[in-house]
């Protein structure tokens, strides 16, 4: 078995412009040669800036859209093979950025239910595929409740049930998060990365919330329809002014961890999450003033440094 | 303001009623319209109530809850005894203009009102009792065999679904572009009737290019969710025959039998009726006409 679940090789994606009375006025080409792969059980992030043809990547790995030309391998079936395209979405699950237009069924259960009772599912192994979906994203209690009275992030995760339930290799996401607030994101993500380590499912997330590229394997920034870096979230994120460049920054904690070594701080390079902050900054013993002082750190200093972690 | 529609009108009970198939559901209530309107006596009618009655304690509604959408069809009734009583045929009590009154124009205006009234009663109990996917789940199923047709049933159910979904969410939205105008200095309470049109087009045209906009977002997402249509699908919760559904339909069939039975037996119910009446309010006419 091929290692990689989604290879999409040098993909060029164009559409005809349209002028108002609907004639072809030129062509704009919204991937340039594209290349962008998944290993199975890898959790791969697609970042950019509004414009850069992430959301049309998206639609290519779920044989939504077609690539004018390279193709797209999912698990081993080229999506350009039209007798493959259920397989295909089956084994590559969709999230859509907006909650309320992707739910179909007007019971969170019989929403999960969609995607299985499509593929001709049993009815039984429905139910339990159903429950066990809205287990693992923790929606059991409300299956059911009407969609209409959850909140967005509760909406999203069971978006999510309902991909799930089709037993997915891959799920890709595309801008979960964009509508929600911070604690309807917090629950997606969770959500992801639970997927991912503990049912070994393959994600790819799209976003531009530079903070959920952190947990990634592997990132990818695009602008403008092409891959312009590629490597881990530490090589990433250590490359500030590139990332400026594609109207990208970096998250807050390492923009305050490189600001601390401006300062004087004896800090590594590719500081990501708080946690690996406060770490850093328990080991420090000296810090360097910009004037060449050197300070020691108390005992009375990082006892208080203690007390604000906690 | 929008949000306290509630649509459609189930009420959530554990009854009998509830629990019986939709289809059993579907077909005995326009079995038993149809039952109303072929006859035309008052022991039918008086055989419709009994069942109607019996159904109403079975399912477990309070009365409150069945006569409380009655206002919306009062004006319908009204218009139904007016146009019976004033524009009927037959022996004439009193004439003017283009209006008549007479004996049968009476009798028919109270069958008209009794029939209407059991029949809103009959039909409101269907949809008390059955939620709205339940009943497109029936219809799409009883509806099968005009596939042959090519008649699209599928596509057809799928589309009332999705539309129920949708429809809270677009009074939301409604909601939210009413405030939005409002808040950039709509008028959407004058007095005037074509000003009051006039200020609809800036909400309906916002609510159409959202509503063609989620439109295909959702067909983008059930394709993403394999979605081809209703051949190879199957269902989770899968409609069945149970055993009241059986029973009900031996008492549906019944009290059809019964109402065909009564309506040839007691036919010539009516015209002794409208016979009565006629000298009941001779008798009355020539008592007024003795005083004077």
């Amino acid at each position: 078995m091929d290692e990689r679940i989604v290879d999409i090789d040098q993909i060029t994606y164009e559409y005809n412009r349209l002028d108002e009375e609907g004639n072809v006025e030129g062509t704009t080409k919204a991937l340039k040669g594209v290349s962008v792969s998944a290993k199975r059980g890898e959790f791969i992030t697609i970042l950019g800036a509004n414009g850069s043809g992430k959301s049309t990547l998206a639609k290519h790995i779920n044989a939504l859209l077609f690539p004018t030309e390279g193709t797209v391998t999912v698990d081993g079936n080229n999506t350009a093979d039209e007798d493959k395209i259920l397989e295909i979405r089956q084994c590559a699950g969709m999230i859509f950025q907006n909650p309320d237009n992707q739910i179909i069924g007007s019971i969170v259960e019989e929403d999960v239910a969609f995607g299985p009772e499509n593929m001709g599912v049993e009815s039984k192994e429905i139910r339990d595929r159903v429950d066990e979906s809205l287990k693992a994203v923790g929606m059991y209690e409300f299956r059911e409740a009407s969609p209409n009275k959850l909140s967005g992030g509760q909406k999203q995760r069971v978006s999510i049930a309902g991909v799930l339930a089709m037993h997915p290799k891959c799920i890709i996401m595309d801008e979960p998060t964009a509508m929600l607030d911070p604690q309807g994101r917090r629950e997606v993500i969770r959500a992801a990365r639970a997927l991912n380590d503990v049912e070994g499912i393959t994600i790819i997330l799209i976003t531009h919330y530079m903070e959920e590229a952190v947990y990634s394997d592997r990132i990818y920034v695009m602008d403008s329809g092409n891959v312009v870096m590629e490597g881990s979230p530490k090589e990433i994120f250590s490359k500030p002014e590139e990332l400026k460049k594609h109207r990208l920054t970096i998250p807050q904690v390492t923009q305050v961890a490189i600001a601390l070594k401006e300062a004087g701080l004896n800090l590594p390079d590719g500081i990501l999450s708080r946690k690996e902050l406060v770490a850093e900054l328990m080991k420090l013993k000296e810090c360097r003033h910009p004037d060449g002082l050197k300070i020691r750190l108390t005992d009375k200093v990082r006892e208080t440094r203690n007390e604000l972690r906690d | 303001m929008l949000k306290d529609i509630t649509l459609g009108q189930y009420y959530r009970a554990d009854s009998v009623i509830h629990r019986m198939d939709a289809r059993t559901k579907i077909v005995g209530t326009v079995l038993y319209m149809v039952s109303l309107f072929i006859f035309n006596n008052c022991i039918c009618y008086a055989l419709a109530a009994i069942f109607l009655i019996t159904v109403m304690a079975l399912s477990k509604i309070p009365p409150k809850f069945m006569f409380r959408g009655m206002k919306s069809i009062l004006f319908l009734l009204l218009f139904t005894v007016f146009y019976n009583i004033f524009l009927g045929t037959g022996t004439v009590i009193v004439k003017f203009w283009v209006f008549q009154v007479t004996y049968e124009g009476i009798v028919n205006a109270f069958y008209m009102l009794v029939r209407l009234f059991m029949l809103y009663v009959g039909s409101s109990l269907m949809t008390l009792t059955t939620t709205p996917n339940q009943l497109t789940d029936g219809l799409e199923s009883l509806f099968k065999p005009l596939k042959i047709f090519r008649i699209p049933v599928h596509e057809m159910a799928m589309m009332m679904s999705i539309a129920l979904r949708f429809i809270p969410i677009l009074m939301e939205e409604t909601d939210r572009i009413m405030k939005a105008q409002i808040a950039r200095g709509a008028d959407l309470e004058s007095r005037q009737i074509s000003k009051r049109i006039k200020s609809l087009i800036p909400i309906l045209v916002p609510l159409f290019v959202s509503a063609f906009r989620r439109a295909g977002d959702l067909a983008l997402a059930m394709e993403a969710r394999c979605y081809h249509g209703g051949d190879g699908r199957t269902r989770m919760k899968e409609m069945k025959f149970a055993g009241r559904d059986v029973a009900a339909w031996f008492v549906i069939a019944g009290y059809f039998g019964a109402v065909i039975f009564c309506g040839i037996y007691f036919k010539g119910f009516t015209d002794y009726l409208v016979a009565e009446l006629q000298t009941g309010l001779e008798l009355i006419v020539a008592f007024v006409k003795g005083i004077g």
